[in-house]
């Protein structure tokens, strides 16, 4: 079957697609964005988070076809059309929160979602926002340290904006 | 495979009646696991993605009419006052990607013995409304689950929503597991006090082939709150008493030996968080607070 959808705002199309397939495989197998990463496929790891209209979910685990007339936003669209990178990857590397970078992706996502929910969350709603993204390299105090700093830098950007204004 | 995709509810209820082989897809945390791991092939999936008032729900004084598809987020969030026991309970679901997709309909809809909303459901009070082109039918939940993973739904039928009582007394719901997130059950326990009707009604996950009430362990227990005044006076439940509750809890346990734990493990673990959320709702009772806070695993 044949499935429409916009993913980081461009309109695209699967064909082939096998009513049981994964929104995961369509991405990294069908249009060319591997960012997503395709490791426990139940929904435990949280290497494949995704936005799909706009809420934090694992890609494994939505059917291509559910995604049909969806808007999708992959790690690849974080990231500004000149490539430079968004500030919570900035942040990531600058903390040393990238080690294998399974994981990386899916709490890039995560953590951009929290953010824009909650710009100064405390270590507790870090934590439960992250809960659903392992890493098996075990760096998650960097991971913490990460987001915090995006926080900050975003605090610190907001301020200057209102200061210059 | 057919992917079948209803624009409307009685597109669904159509089709359903057309294929009754079809499998429901609502959130897919559930399915989507299973086809991706080749334990299941079936001919058709029926998504209900597109049908916009399965995410609603609608309150009135008597409870909650909670869409089959409502994510367990919105539980966890704006319904949280309402429903205090299912949002306990939901706060426990996977993480927030599962949250944002996985709904009480689908955990029906699975009927598994783990399912995290069926021992809060138990103890509120609540009925699956079922329906067919046949017709509509309420279906009380504690007759919903006929076993591992089976409920009470004919072929044609799909889950339209869960009618839950209002909550008019405090609501606990506490889950055995590694740690707080991502966590199957390894058993869980729900107590919801009914002040108004002089009842206590408990809800048993994960330690029997379906999710069940402990029936003894209430009717003791309303009777020791009954005989002892306690409605009135609202002392402290006899230490013995709530032993003994937290002993019938885990008499009514028919537990298995598996990887997440043995049957002798889960029956202590129900006789102890049978106890706590006891200790949990009383004491949130007789202070006419309720407990607020983070739900957690106990």
């Amino acid at each position: 079957m044949r499935v429409n959808l916009t993913v980081n705002g461009r309109p695209r199309t699967a064909d082939d697609v096998w009513p049981g397939e994964s929104l995961l495989y369509v991405l990294r197998e069908r249009l060319g964005l591997p960012g997503a990463k395709n490791a426990c496929e139940q929904g435990e790891c949280g290497s494949c988070t995704i936005r799909l209209d706009g809420d934090l979910v694992c890609a494994c685990l939505v059917a291509a076809g559910s995604a049909e007339g969806a808007e999708v936003t992959t790690v690849e669209g974080l990231a500004e059309e000149d490539a430079r990178l968004a500030p919570v990857q900035r942040a990531f590397i600058d903390a040393g929160a990238v080690q294998c970078g399974f994981c990386t992706p899916g709490l890039l996502m995560a953590t951009d979602e929290l953010l824009a929910r909650d710009p100064h969350p405390a270590d507790a709603d870090i934590r439960e926002a992250l809960s659903g993204n392992l890493c098996r390299c075990t760096g998650y105090e960097s991971i913490l340290g990460a987001v915090r700093l995006a926080a900050e830098r975003a605090a610190a950007d907001r301020a200057a904006a209102e200061g210059g204004a | 495979m057919d992917f079948l995709r209803p624009a409307g509810w009685q597109e669904a209820l159509a089709a359903k009646a057309a294929h009754p082989d079809a499998v429901p897809l609502a959130g897919g945390t559930d399915l989507m696991v299973e086809l991706n791991f080749d334990r299941r092939r079936p001919e058709r999936l029926l998504d209900l993605g597109r049908i916009r008032e399965l995410y609603e729900w609608e309150t009135s004084p008597d409870g909650v009419r909670l869409g089959a598809s409502v994510p367990f987020r919105d539980l966890v969030g704006p319904l949280r006052a309402r429903l205090p026991g299912l949002a306990r309970a939901a706060h426990t679901v996977g993480s927030p990607q599962i949250r944002n997709r996985g709904s009480v309909g689908g955990n029906l809809g699975t009927a598994s013995p783990a399912g995290d909303a069926h021992p809060a459901l138990l103890a509120a009070g609540a009925r699956v409304e079922a329906a067919s082109l046949r017709g509509t039918r309420m279906i009380r939940v504690e007759d919903f689950f006929t076993g591992p993973k089976r409920n009470a739904l004919a072929p044609d039928e799909l889950i339209r929503a869960v009618h839950v009582d209002a909550a008019r007394g405090p609501q606990e719901f506490a889950k055995v597991g590694t740690r707080n997130a991502m966590v199957i059950a390894v058993c869980a326990f729900a107590l919801a006090l009914h002040p108004h009707a002089r009842t206590i009604r408990t809800g048993i996950g994960s330690a029997a082939p379906t999710p069940l009430r402990a029936r003894e362990a209430e009717d003791f227990l309303t009777g020791v709150l009954d005989e002892g005044g306690h409605w009135e006076h609202g002392r402290p439940v006899p230490p013995a008493a709530a032993r003994r509750f937290a002993e019938l809890a885990a008499a009514a346990c028919a537990p298995l030996d598996d990887v997440r734990g043995s049957a002798a493990y889960r029956r202590h673990a129900i006789k102890v968080l049978a106890r706590r959320t006891l200790h949990w709702t009383w004491t949130a009772h007789t202070s006419r607070t309720g407990r607020e806070g983070e739900a957690s695993c106990a």
